[in-house]
């Protein structure tokens, strides 16, 4: 019980952005219209793609002998990349697309 | 100086949040969504750079290892850069589940790293260590069953991988599930040199997790299926800013965490199923109960092409109906052409759009830009509801359940309640299908069965090329 309580107490900047990101993530998308859903959800999964500064973070500190950290930091930084630029890149061809719209 | 570098960092990481926020706002606004992706992308820039150059961990070390940085990011910038600007159309789908799959692998991997580098530190604090744990299992799990689910899906939705399904694949899945939270659950807080190799069971664990979960979900529910998986990624990286107490992440992933779920079950109502409906599949289930829906039918009857053609090009307003049938076969160019071609006829040509034709919610409108077709042209479900009774002939492709009657009228039906385009009150309907065979929802459609509908069987794209000669030499 301790526990839980002393990491509540410790953690609590990160769980007040939790909650507050969760109620923002739901209400800036409530109104989206059924037309935007594809490419809404491949904007949020470019931005997602953040996770890819956790990729550098690993990569940048992996020691020069650690091969482990090394190849699979490499790999994760691959990775990441690949779905943050293919996120954005694919969200942007669909919605050229909608801006002939006039 | 040093001091100002950790500043710079946090403003940069602090741009990163707001632009995020800003641009899932924009994106959801039809004027403004290009602009607010760009907006996000320029945000990710700022914070990616940033981390490379300004970043130092608790103890003051900068990052290292350039060459390596620099390698990755330039192989994914070119690799994903080319596959997204290569990727057909039609193939939109397949390309956004496998992004993410690379997200999720990416999250896992982090995990796996950094899960390395607790257990050598293992017996220096056994019970302080159990926040850390706590989110790399909860980053594995969730980046593996991303992963995993996400290939599956891209190998449905191409093709490559069919349906399948087990007697009691529920309860496995289930079971499975269960097994990997409480190994995890026990790992977090008794962690030892001796059971500490459990954690790669785990990974596996949750890998076979992901793939079975795709599994027996049927490739029309994919677009559910992939958001979902979406928004699991996004909570995979939240986890890596739990790890990193970087608020970049943290607020980038929960934001997708949230907003993919909505945007999960938005797409559900859209096509009036519930989560869980798609997540079980009970459109199987419901064909059975619903089994004296699928009555005797009276015949139907076939149009030739040259038929077909004869009136269309003599019609005062015809109304296209696209549908999945038209995505597969790739038609919307033939079918602009055939547009223009009655336009030039003196034939009014319309689209009418139903909010979930196509492989995805919005796909259609995205196909048929491609092909050039003006706005104006199609109409949004309520308006073209209103046109059916002034129009002469509906020129169905390739849709069924949203054109179904039964939605309307049959309360017995699975797709009971489903708003639907009521194409049967124009005075002729032409189905264009491969087959009499069902749709998606796996039920009959009385459409096909009336006085009024005629069919015209073939692939859309070779019946589209057929009617476009036939009316050109009239």
């Amino acid at each position: 019980m301790e526990t839980v309580l002393n990491f509540i107490q410790e953690n609590q900047q990160i769980i007040y952005i939790v909650i507050l990101m969760v109620f923002l993530g739901i209400e800036i998308i409530g109104k989206v219209p059924s037309v935007l859903h594809t490419p809404l959800m491949s904007g949020a999964n470019a931005i997602h793609g953040v996770v890819i500064i956790g990729a550098i973070i690993v990569m940048g500190k992996a020691e020069a002998d650690n091969y482990l950290a090394l190849i699979l930091g490499f790999l994760a930084v691959i990775l990441g990349t690949l779905n943050v630029v293919g996120g954005f890149v694919v969200t942007d061809r669909m919605l050229e697309m909608f801006k002939k719209k006039k | 100086m040093e001091a100002l570098a950790q500043h710079i960092l946090t403003i940069c990481y602090l741009i990163g949040s707001i632009t995020f926020i800003l641009g899932l706002k924009m994106l959801s606004n039809p004027a403004s969504a290009r602009k607010g992706n760009l907006v996000a992308a320029a945000g990710m820039a700022i914070a990616i750079f940033g981390t490379i150059f300004l970043y130092k961990d608790d103890s003051g070390a900068k990052l290292h290892n350039y060459p390596w940085i620099f390698g990755g990011l330039i192989i994914g910038t070119i690799v994903g850069t080319l596959a997204a600007k290569k990727v057909k159309m039609t193939a939109m789908p397949e390309m956004v589940s496998l992004f993410n799959g690379m997200g999720g692998a990416c999250a896992m991997l982090i995990s796996v790293i950094e899960f390395n580098h607790a257990s050598h530190s293992l017996s220096e604090f056994p019970a302080e260590q159990s926040g850390l744990l706590l989110t790399i299992f909860l980053g594995v799990i969730i980046g593996s069953v991303s992963f995993a689910g996400s290939i599956i899906a891209w190998g449905k939705l191409n093709g490559k991988i069919k349906d399948f399904a087990f007697l009691g694949q529920q309860i496995a899945n289930m079971v499975l599930m269960v097994c990997t939270l409480i190994l995890a659950g026990y790992l977090t807080f008794n962690l030892t040199a001796s059971n500490y190799h459990l954690f790669y069971l785990v990974l596996a664990l949750s890998l076979v997790y992901g793939i079975l979960f795709v599994f027996p979900i049927g490739g029309a529910d994919m677009p559910v299926v992939i958001s979902l998986l979406n928004s699991f990624t996004g909570v995979a990286a939240a986890c890596g800013g739990f790890l990193y107490n970087n608020k970049v992440m943290l607020t980038g992933g929960i934001l997708v965490g949230a907003a993919g779920t909505l945007l999960t079950i938005l797409m559900c109502k859209a096509m009036n199923r519930s989560l869980k409906n798609v997540l079980i599949g009970s459109f199987g289930g419901a064909k059975k109960t619903a089994g004296g829906g699928s009555k005797e039918q009276g015949s139907y009857k076939e149009i030739s092409i040259s038929d077909a053609a004869t009136v269309m090009a003599y019609a005062n307003r015809v109304m296209i109906v696209p549908g999945y049938g038209l995505a597969v076969a790739q038609a919307q160019h033939t079918c602009h052409e055939l547009e223009k071609l009655l336009e030039e006829k003196g034939v009014e040509v319309k689209y009418a759009i139903h909010p979930v034709a196509g492989r995805m919610p919005g796909h259609m409108n995205v196909l048929l830009a491609e092909a050039d077709v003006s706005y104006e042209k199609l109409l949004e479900m309520e308006d073209a509801n209103d046109v059916f009774k002034s129009t002469d002939v509906v020129l169905i492709l390739g849709a069924n359940d949203v054109v179904n009657p039964a939605a309307k009228n049959d309360p017995s039906s699975p797709i009971y309640g489903m708003p639907i385009l009521e194409v049967e009150q124009a005075k002729t309907v032409i189905v264009n299908k491969r087959s009499m065979k069902p749709g998606y929802a796996g039920i009959e459609n009385d459409l096909f069965f009336q006085p009024k509908t005629s069919m015209l069987f073939g692939d859309a794209k070779a019946a589209l090329q057929q009617l476009v000669t036939e009316i050109k030499s009239m």
